[in-house]
């Protein structure tokens, strides 16, 4: 009875959950496509009106897709909305860590990989750009303007790239942790070389074009980023454990414990 | 102590001193953010100070630039938020096992 009762009780719950990130989702949809507004890590204003529209043209297909693979896992399995939430907080702690680096200035990380390996890439958009709209328009850090370019390095490809990174390290059979730590922490990683080249692509350097200006904006970010990288690897795998320690069901249904232990 | 447990103690250890270590080592640097950073050689490249095309919302409402306390404070909201969250699940997660496992114990008895 006392069973019954709790999954009844349960079952509210996560309805009402659901209705949340729906409507969250709702709130960055309508961000996402109606002023195209647009981008990450990328300041207000500092992107070319010209290359905003097109970075947040580009993230649009990400972001519905993200919705509708969000409400796929969702209507299949119910119950991992906890880990779906889970994963989302992730990116609001990491990505609000500023973090001292090994050159001297601090970056923070993004929380992406969790959410990339455990859901796949396109949900993660969703749980990214919340992220960057809390922080565009309270912390005046990353932009309205730039929301589409910022969108596409955090949300779009640092997930792309840990999830391939993971299923290719799943494919040749290397330790589960271990292809978790190198997911998240390229994943972090990738998402800053994209933003050079995003900035490269605004600003091509006068002699030596587009080329010689992403070498130069690489220079300033990805040193920073290496040891925040592995960081957020680290940090991943703390959560992986734990919740292959705690959320065992919940994590077969998602798919992620299929392939066994370890 | 399990394995499980040490491995996620040093894991986090290893994590705090990498992020720590810097702090330390290099002493009077300025650690400002490395988005700053950015537009330095975007002024670089451009060769004229480059004049942002659109203010943050924020600092159009409040007419002026996020006073520095108030920036950290809303970044420990982020944080908070985040880590609610994530602590809240842990818990309901955590507590569910215990509960589970002596369901089994009391069944095998």
């Amino acid at each position: 009875m006392a069973f019954t009762l709790k999954t009844i009780e349960e079952e509210k719950m996560n309805q009402k959950e659901k209705k949340i990130v729906a409507l969250a989702a709702a709130f960055a949809l309508v961000f996402g496509v109606a002023p195209a507004a647009n981008a990450m890590h990328i300041m207000e204003g500092y992107l070319p009106p010209k290359f905003c529209i097109m970075w947040g043209v580009i993230c649009i297909p990400f972001i519905l897709a993200g919705y509708l693979s969000i409400k796929r896992t969702l209507s299949k399995h119910h119950r991992s909305i906890t880990i779906l939430a889970m994963a989302g907080a992730f990116v609001f702690v990491l990505s609000s860590l500023k973090i001292p680096s090994v050159t001297g200035s601090c970056s923070h990380m993004t929380g992406t990989g969790l959410g990339a390996i455990l859901f796949g890439p396109s949900a993660v958009s969703i749980l990214g750009i919340i992220v960057l709209i809390f922080q565009a328009i309270l912390l005046a850090h990353g932009g309205l303007t730039s929301l589409g370019a910022n969108t596409f390095s955090m949300a779009i490809v640092g997930p792309f790239v840990s999830y391939a990174i993971y299923k290719l390290c799943n494919g040749i059979k290397i330790n589960k942790h271990v292809s978790v730590f190198l997911a998240a922490a390229m994943g972090d990683l990738f998402t800053y070389c994209i933003t050079s080249v995003q900035l490269a692509l605004a600003y091509p350097s006068e002699s030596g074009g587009i080329g010689a200006s992403v070498v130069k904006f690489l220079a300033v970010f990805a040193p920073t980023q290496v040891p925040l990288a592995i960081i957020e690897g680290i940090l991943t795998v703390v959560i992986i454990i734990g919740l292959e320690t705690y959320a065992k069901s919940e994590l077969t249904d998602i798919g992620f414990m299929n392939g066994g232990e370890n | 102590m399990t394995k499980t447990k040490k491995t996620v103690v040093s894991l986090l250890i290893i994590a705090a001193l990498i992020a720590i270590i810097p702090l330390f080592t290099l002493k009077g640097a300025e650690f400002g953010g490395s988005d700053d950073a950015g537009s330095e050689v975007i002024t670089e490249i451009t060769g004229a100070e480059y004049k942002p095309w659109f203010t943050p919302v924020m600092e159009t409402w409040i007419g002026g630039e996020l006073p520095g306390e108030i920036e950290s404070l809303l970044f420990c909201v982020q944080t908070g938020i985040g880590v609610g969250v994530i602590s809240f699940f842990m818990g309901r997660l955590v507590e569910r096992n215990k509960k589970e496992n002596q369901k089994n114990k009391i069944k095998k008895q």
